[in-house]
């Protein structure tokens, strides 16, 4: 053991960490209003980010590798008449922010006319959100460590486990600004565990992941006791016939499906005729009823349990924005040229998603199941048809059978062939929404667990 | 493979520019050769003074350079580019890694002191120790990929003009009414040291033509698309001209266009002839992934997956996973190809290893970490233990961990072509281009589409089909495979963007193959009415 009474407090001396680790309102301002000094463009625009990201992995009941990783930079966009381009820096140097102004404007110069540019954005009115909770920004190394004890310790006791896990927590900011005013700036922290716990005769994988900006919410020891039981319970799996079969999917098996009605949202693709929201004939499903009328789908930087930034990569406003309501299309998101050429609003697209959740809890879906599936979770999702947003993948970690109001087995993995859409059309309960895991970085995701009928298992897997 | 999207774009380099624009010198720009020296020597030092008993440290610049057009205009013009240095260090067994983008004495002496202190804080969470395989120093070496041309050269109305020429080419066939394509660039500037004794520097260019096109029909009932044409290559602006995008524009899109009329494909069992270009994938899924030995034991169960290749005691000598004729190269060392390099991200100089022989399993993908875990394989058939070359990390900020090799199919002995192949198949699909990919955590069961099918009647091509997929289990479908391509018909599939670790890093990979048949695949149909 290291003598721990001689270890630093604090493993960065803060007189070499600069300013901007994870950079203030009123350094980012003045990074942007220097850079706009610089330019002689007509317009110019600023995305600029930083951020501290720790992590601690770990696997075969053995600690594996481990990071810190400080990190900035800044993309700056000039606009010289309808010619723009982009350049990046992570040096925050006078000369070097200069210098990349000056590439821009070079690049752009070079650039062909792109017809659809648009005058930058004006000053904008944010919602305030707060993200950011201390408790993740100053975490130290030992604290992550002593984290991973919690499922490497009963792991390495039990004999029969073998775990592997994933700690990672980022604290960061996000600032945007142009020539014509705009000034967004948002901080915020993250911290994700997941954790597989498998059999050491190979025949059971359990997987819980957890999510939240704030560390103290992270529940450890809950997270290796779920995914120990999970392992067990999953061993030795039987061979059922692929086919339809009545599903119950935990949060995060809904959440790997129907985020994935995300990347159709997009109004310009639905009206040009290649997207699942095309309406045949011309122009979009807006007004349409697409899903079960139990289907809520909405975006909501203010949320308790999405604390998402407030804008987009453009600077627009984000507000809540109801994607689906009541089973019923209600938007898709406009870029600014797009909603120019529709005579539309534009709107940022979907930053966070939420399903609303129904009181169903996922005992009571096993309870009424006479036969059916219950899903951990999918992997490997795979668009294979983009007119009905149809993926494939598969299960994993942890898939039964239920029979008579019971798991009754644990059973092989399934590849399936299903749209978010077909999915949410054979809709049979709704249970309590929860903040899931698994998106690792990809956003902030609140799904509820559901109950299906007919969902579409083409074949089988032997992967445990 | 993951979703990783890749970040693309490179920069412009003004000293080289054939516009003749001046650009103002870059304060962005590396250190000077000796600074990075000192810089990297610093940081190792300090590890090594904390108590490390190994410490390497990477200093790197990544740049890419992006332009994206659809149709007859610009989407987006972009160079990107960052530099830093990773440190990692081992101490009492233990890693830790820190990584910083500021270039001073101060900022990596930080970094390697941030590095230890990680290292010393998960003391308490160990087990075994982990121990490196031996090395050789390589006190001052250099290497650069195989480039003729630099892309960063190349000014940006020329690569917007050539992009603009292909689409208006595209555009031109019936029922095409969207193009988009593009041309990436990234160069790495690598630097290594390590308390062993090495000091290495390379430079590493590589060449993406994203080009997608997008057939509609008229009534807007139906989409199709035909991409990837052109598979990325470690190669530079020589291989983007090489490519003829305006002349092969036209028959890509009367491609995609076809598929709006082709005959959507009937469920079954058929024989399955598949181009490289689509070939890699499948090869890169189902045999590269599953061959790394962190899988295989274990080290990625919590995103990537398993191994159904283990445990190794089991398989090494003894897993028949294809024909007598299927032997699976790992190299970093073909020309063009997207893994080759001088040397790894710990400063092993790679060598060719065989994963496969005469179809059955002989070896793993290794690091100096990993290949000690194969010592007994290695001692029962006198070879040395020591790391193939597969450490990489994506940037300087990444730590760097086992990533795949060039993994490819060596051509059969006879000069067998993909004609020959299709003429001797008397009822199955030709597949042409990679599409929708999916394998499960252990890569047994995988799902496959592709760009183009065909379909093969009596030794004939007599029409093209759409909706097509094909299902597998890994080991059943390399045992089905009754005929390959000869040495004339090998060629590489790469990609930019192959996902593993945790955090996530975004690989570039390529997988030589030649035109290989399989017998007996069942084919779904995956065309469903919304």
């Amino acid at each position: 053991m290291t003598d721990r009474r001689r270890e630093p407090k604090r493993l960065i001396d803060p007189s070499v960490l600069p300013a901007d680790a994870i950079m203030s309102r009123e350094r980012a301002e003045e990074i942007i209003k220097k850079i706009v000094s610089f330019s002689k463009a007509d317009d110019v625009s600023v995305n600029l980010g930083s951020g501290y990201q720790t992590d601690v992995r770990f696997a075969a009941n053995q600690m594996s590798t481990s990071g810190a990783v400080m990190t900035s930079g800044v993309g700056i966009q000039s606009t010289i008449g309808k010619k723009h381009a982009v350049a990046t820096t992570n040096d925050f140097s006078d000369e070097s922010l200069k210098s990349v102004v000056e590439k821009s404007e070079a690049l752009a110069k070079l650039s062909p006319d792109d017809p659809e540019v648009m005058p930058p954005l004006g000053p904008q009115t944010y919602l305030p959100v707060s993200g950011y909770f201390d408790s993740t920004a100053n975490l130290t190394p030992e604290a992550r460590a002593r984290a991973a004890l919690t499922a490497l310790e009963p792991a390495r006791k039990a004999g029969d486990l073998q775990a592997a896990g994933f700690i990672i927590v980022n604290a960061g900011s996000n600032a945007l600004g142009n020539s014509k005013g705009l000034f967004a700036y948002n901080r915020s922290t993250n911290a994700n565990y997941t954790l597989t716990v498998r059999t050491t005769d190979g025949t059971g994988s359990g997987w819980v992941g957890v999510e939240h900006p704030d560390w103290t919410q992270l529940n450890f020891a809950d997270v290796a006791n779920r995914a120990i039981e999970k392992a067990r319970l999953s061993r030795n799996p039987v061979a059922i016939e692929p086919g339809r079969y009545t599903v119950i999917l935990e949060p995060q098996a809904v959440g790997d499906l129907v985020q994935l009605m995300g990347g159709s949202l997009a109004a310009r693709a639905a009206d040009e005729g290649r997207s699942a929201f095309t309406k045949q004939g011309g122009g979009n499903k807006i007004g349409e009823k697409i899903v079960d009328e139990r289907v809520t789908i909405f975006s909501d930087p203010q949320d308790p349990q999405l604390l998402a930034q407030p804008f987009d990569g453009q600077g627009l406003p984000l507000a809540r924005q109801v994607w689906v309501e009541n089973g019923v299309l209600k938007q898709l998101f406009y870029s600014r040229f797009w909603a120019q050429k529709q005579g539309k609003t534009a709107t940022g697209g979907p930053s966070s998603i939420k399903m609303v959740g129904g009181t169903t809890s996922l005992d009571d879906m096993i309870k009424s199941t006479p036969r059916g599936i219950l899903v951990t979770r999918l992997w490997y999702l795979r668009q294979v048809d983009p007119r009905t947003i149809l993926y494939t993948g598969l299960t994993r970690d942890g898939t039964f059978l239920i029979e008579n109001g019971k798991i009754s087995k644990s059973i092989k993995n399934f590849r399936f062939n299903e749209s978010p859409l077909f999915l949410l059309n054979n809709l049979e309960a709704i249970g309590p929404a929860v903040r899931i895991g698994g998106t690792e970085q990809g956003g902030p995701i609140v799904m509820p667990p559901i109950k299906a009928k007919d969902f579409n298992f083409t074949s089988l897997s032997d992967a445990v | 493979m993951a979703a990783a999207a890749v970040a693309a774009a490179g920069v412009f380099n003004p000293a080289e520019a054939m516009s003749g624009l001046m650009m103002p010198p870059g304060a962005a720009e590396m250190p000077a050769e000796d600074t990075i020296k000192e810089l990297m020597a610093a940081a190792i030092t300090t590890a090594k003074g904390l108590g490390a008993s190994y410490s390497d440290v990477r200093i790197g610049r990544y740049r890419n350079s992006i332009v994206f057009t659809r149709e007859q205009q610009i989407v987006n013009t972009a160079d990107t580019d960052s530099i830093g240095a990773g440190i990692r260090a081992l101490v009492d067994g233990t890693w830790g890694f820190g990584a910083t983008k500021i270039l001073t004495k101060d900022g990596v002496v930080a970094a390697a002191r941030e590095a230890v202190a990680i290292a010393k804080a998960n003391r308490i969470a160990r087990d075994q120790p982990v121990v490196l395989s031996p090395t050789q120093a390589y006190p001052n070496a250099t290497w650069k990929s195989d480039f003729k041309i630099d892309p960063f050269t190349i000014p940006i109305e020329q690569r917007a003009d050539l992009l603009l020429k292909a689409n208006a080419e595209a555009l031109k066939v019936k029922g095409v009414r969207f193009v988009n394509s593009g041309l990436l660039f990234v160069k790495e500037d690598r630097n290594f040291a390590s308390t062993e004794g090495s000091v290495i520097s390379q430079t590493i260019i590589r060449t993406a033509i994203p080009f997608q096109i997008t057939a509609v029909s008229e009534d807007r009932s139906d989409f199709q698309t035909r991409g990837n044409v052109v598979t990325p290559a470690g190669r530079g602006w020589e291989y983007v001209l090489e490519q003829d995008i305006v002349g092969n524009a036209k028959k890509w899109a009367e491609e995609a266009a076809q598929k709006l009329t082709a005959k959507s494909v009937e469920v079954g069992r058929y024989d399955l002839v598949l181009h490289p270009s689509h070939l890699w994938l499948t090869i890169h899924e189902s045999i590269a992934h599953p061959t790394e030995l962190d899988r295989a034991l274990g080290y990625e169960a919590n995103y990537a997956g398993t191994s159904f290749v283990a445990p190794p005691d089991k398989v090494l000598g003894k897993l028949k996973y294809g024909p007598e004729f299927m032997n699976i190269q790992g190299d970093r060392s073909q020309p063009g190809a997207c893994a080759t390099i001088g040397y790894d991200d710990e400063g092993v100089k790679p060598e060719d290893f065989m994963i496969i022989k005469n179809g059955i399993v002989n070896d793993y993908q290794t690091t100096r970490e990993q290949a000690n875990w194969l010592k007994w394989w290695y001692d029962a058939n006198k070879r040395p233990t020591r790391s193939h070359g597969c450490s990489n990390a994506d940037n300087w900020s990444s730590v760097q961990f086992q990533r795949m090799p060039n993994v490819s199919l060596l051509p059969g002995t006879k000069e067998v072509s993909w004609d020959d192949i299709i003429a001797a198949t008397d009822r199955g699909i030709g597949i042409v281009g990679d599409g929708s990919f999916s394998i499960d955590q252990q890569r047994y069961n995988a799902q496959f589409g592709g760009q183009v099918f065909y379909e093969i009647k009596g030794g004939k091509i007599v029409g093209m089909l759409k909706d097509v997929a094909y299902q597998m289990r890994t080991p059943d479908f390399w045992n089905s495979m009754d005929m390959i391509g000869g040495k004339k018909s090998y060629q590489f599939g790469s990609a930019f963007n192959d996902g593993k670790g945790q955090p996530g890093q975004s690989n570039a990979v390529s997988h030589g193959c030649v035109p290989s048949r399989f017998r007996n695949i069942n084919v779904i149909n995956t065309g469903r009415k919304a």
